[in-house]
């Protein structure tokens, strides 16, 4: 436990010392307030309309038309910066050679890999918090169901540490920062298209594969309910690739 | 402290070491010399647990290096022979990061980390990035972190490599005090080292270990018999005719003008018999020395005796 707690430090050290969680957290929040604002606008437009029509109005809540619209693009936003966090945690302890050092410390492959997803996770979670500003504001001047938010960020919680799980496997691969990334991305967009195969056919091999896609699952999650189906999803999820780094933290003792 | 059995080591299908087997008692310092490439690093990353061997075992303090990995890690400290140190964290930071990882407990944690900044004198740095740090520091920085938490064993790959002469002179002094309540394993291609630091040397070749003795036993072992080293003002081809036709004087050699080593057989001190010899011809008797063999002619004669051998 020591060993974790050592890793993750150290891991928030380098984050907070070099521009990629700055950068990234920049350019998080300003998409997230593009995509927040420009959903108020949309809701607000509809609002008019509704004063005509009544039976518009009755689909009018802010959680259904900002909000969820909202998260599911922040997920998206977060697909495309899991790389950038990700790539430097494993890989770049091989290419600079601090890989000896570290794994003759005595710790064990899961407390490595355990305090650089933790630390991964927590950055995730510091820019959630910050995107928390958006339905505060918005109490401000209107309704906000409170349930349905605290769904949805738990959702994101669960999607943002299944892709990082993901994107930490990826740099266990290589000591290539980029080749790091460039695998992590790729395998981020398959899981996430996997889903759209159950629009165009629903066979049951489409609809097993759409079960496999990580987007499918936070839908539920931002709608506001929280099934025990999309939990075991994602924390089998996060082991799985976890488990797949650790195997592979463990191949450089017989492979070398 | 260590025993390695039939250590050997492939990369692919290259061999790297071969069948190593000693031991190294508590509180020695024990240095490993060998030419480049000829297994040393390899040797010492295994008994740091940072990778197995292919067949053989080493055991730390006990602890199997692959099975009981983590025990046997917990009681060593390591310096690689390139320190690569994470470039964005500070000194201060690096050392509290290793001392947390290798479990020093957090009560000691500042008091153990301001000794190894005393003792490697990392003082004027503390506050530096790593990556901003000279070849000297950062040498020091991976000794330092080594250090914490006082491991029985340590292992040092080349300690002394990109230190200027009197930081050579402080870290040796440093890993002598540390002998008795510590066992060193040192490796080095500076020959003086070895004879300064170590009660015992292990010299390994292609990955075999060609002798392990202590250095005086080394040099001796190889010098049957002693050499004189002679400084005669007379005439040269004279001079190593008379020293030749001596008894007991088995070659004759002379490096450069008017000086003459004189190799001899046999426990018999022959220098009176010399510097009469020298006196009665009336030549003039500059110099007079007896010379034993260095560990850097021992170091060659062996490792060239191993090449011819293989070849």
């Amino acid at each position: 436990m020591t060993g974790v707690l050592a890793i993750l430090r150290k891991e928030l050290i380098v984050y907070f010392t070099t521009p990629i969680f700055y950068l990234t957290g920049f350019f998080f929040l300003v998409l997230g307030g593009y995509f927040f604002y420009s959903n108020i606008l949309y809701y607000n437009l509809l609002s008019y309309q509704g004063a005509q029509n009544p039976h518009l109005a009755s689909y009018l809540t802010a959680t259904q038309l900002v909000f969820r619209p909202l998260y599911g693009t922040l997920a998206v936003v977060f697909l495309m910066m899991v790389p950038l966090l990700t790539m430097r945690l494993l890989a770049e302890e091989k290419r600079s050679g601090t890989a000896e050092l570290l794994f003759t410390f005595p710790l064990t492959d899961w407390a490595v890999i355990l305090g650089k997803f933790l630390s991964a996770l927590l950055i995730y979670a510091i820019f959630l918090v910050l995107t928390t500003l958006y339905p505060l504001s918005f109490a401000w001047v209107g309704r906000v169901d409170w349930g349905v938010i605290v769904s949805a960020y738990l959702g994101l919680l669960l999607l943002g540490g299944a892709c990082l799980a993901l994107g930490l496997f990826a740099s266990s691969l290589t000591e290539n920062q980029i080749i790091a990334a460039v695998t992590a991305f790729a395998l981020l967009l398959l899981f996430w298209l996997l889903g759209w195969q159950q629009e165009v056919a629903s066979s049951g091999s489409a609809r097993f594969l759409a079960a496999l896609s990580t987007m499918e699952h936070f839908d539920t999650f931002a709608r506001g309910v929280i099934d025990t189906k999309d939990l075991i999803y994602y924390l089998s999820f996060i082991y799985f690739f976890l488990f797949l780094t650790k195997r592979q933290l463990e191949s450089r003792r017989w492979r070398a | 402290m260590i025993q390695v059995h039939e250590l050997t080591k492939y990369y692919g299908p290259t061999l790297a070491i071969s069948r190593l087997t000693f031991e190294v008692a508590k509180g020695e310092i024990v240095g490993f010399l060998g030419p480049n490439a000829a297994g040393k690093t390899t040797t010492l990353k295994i008994l740091a647990g940072f990778f197995p061997p292919t067949s053989g075992t080493a055991r730390i303090n006990g602890f199997d290096c692959v099975a009981a990995s983590l025990p046997a890690r917990r009681s060593l400290g390591y310096l690689p022979e390139n320190v690569s140190l994470y470039r964005d964290l500070s000194v201060l930071q690096f050392l509290r990061f290793a001392a947390q990882a290798k479990g020093v407990e957090p009560k000691k944690e500042t008091a153990e980390i301001e000794r190894v900044i005393a003792d490697c004198g990392l003082k004027e740095v503390q506050h530096t990035l790593t990556a901003s740090l000279s070849k000297g520091f950062r040498q020091r920085l991976g000794l330092a972190q080594a250090l914490l938490g006082r491991p029985p064993l340590l292992i040092l790959d080349e300690p002394t490599i990109g230190l200027d002469p009197s930081q050579i002179v402080e870290i040796r002094q440093l890993i002598k005090d540390l002998a008795g309540d510590h066992t060193v394993i040192l490796s080095t291609h500076i020959l003086p080292e070895v004879s300064q630091l170590c009660r015992r040397v292990i010299i390994i070749n292609r990955g075999q270990i060609v002798a392990s003795d202590t250095p005086e036993n080394l040099s001796r072992q190889l010098g049957q018999g002693t050499r004189v080293l002679l400084t005669v003002n007379g005439p040269e081809n004279q001079v190593r005719q008379v020293l030749l036709s001596t008894p007991g004087v088995t070659d004759v050699l002379s490096p450069e003008n008017g000086r003459y080593l004189v190799e001899t057989t046999g426990d018999a001190d022959l220098r009176p018999r010399l510097a009469r010899l020298v006196i009665e011809n009336h030549w003039d008797l500059l110099e007079l020395q007896t010379q034993e063999f260095t560990l850097e002619e021992v170091f060659l004669n062996l490792v060239t005796e191993e090449e011819a051998r293989i070849s």
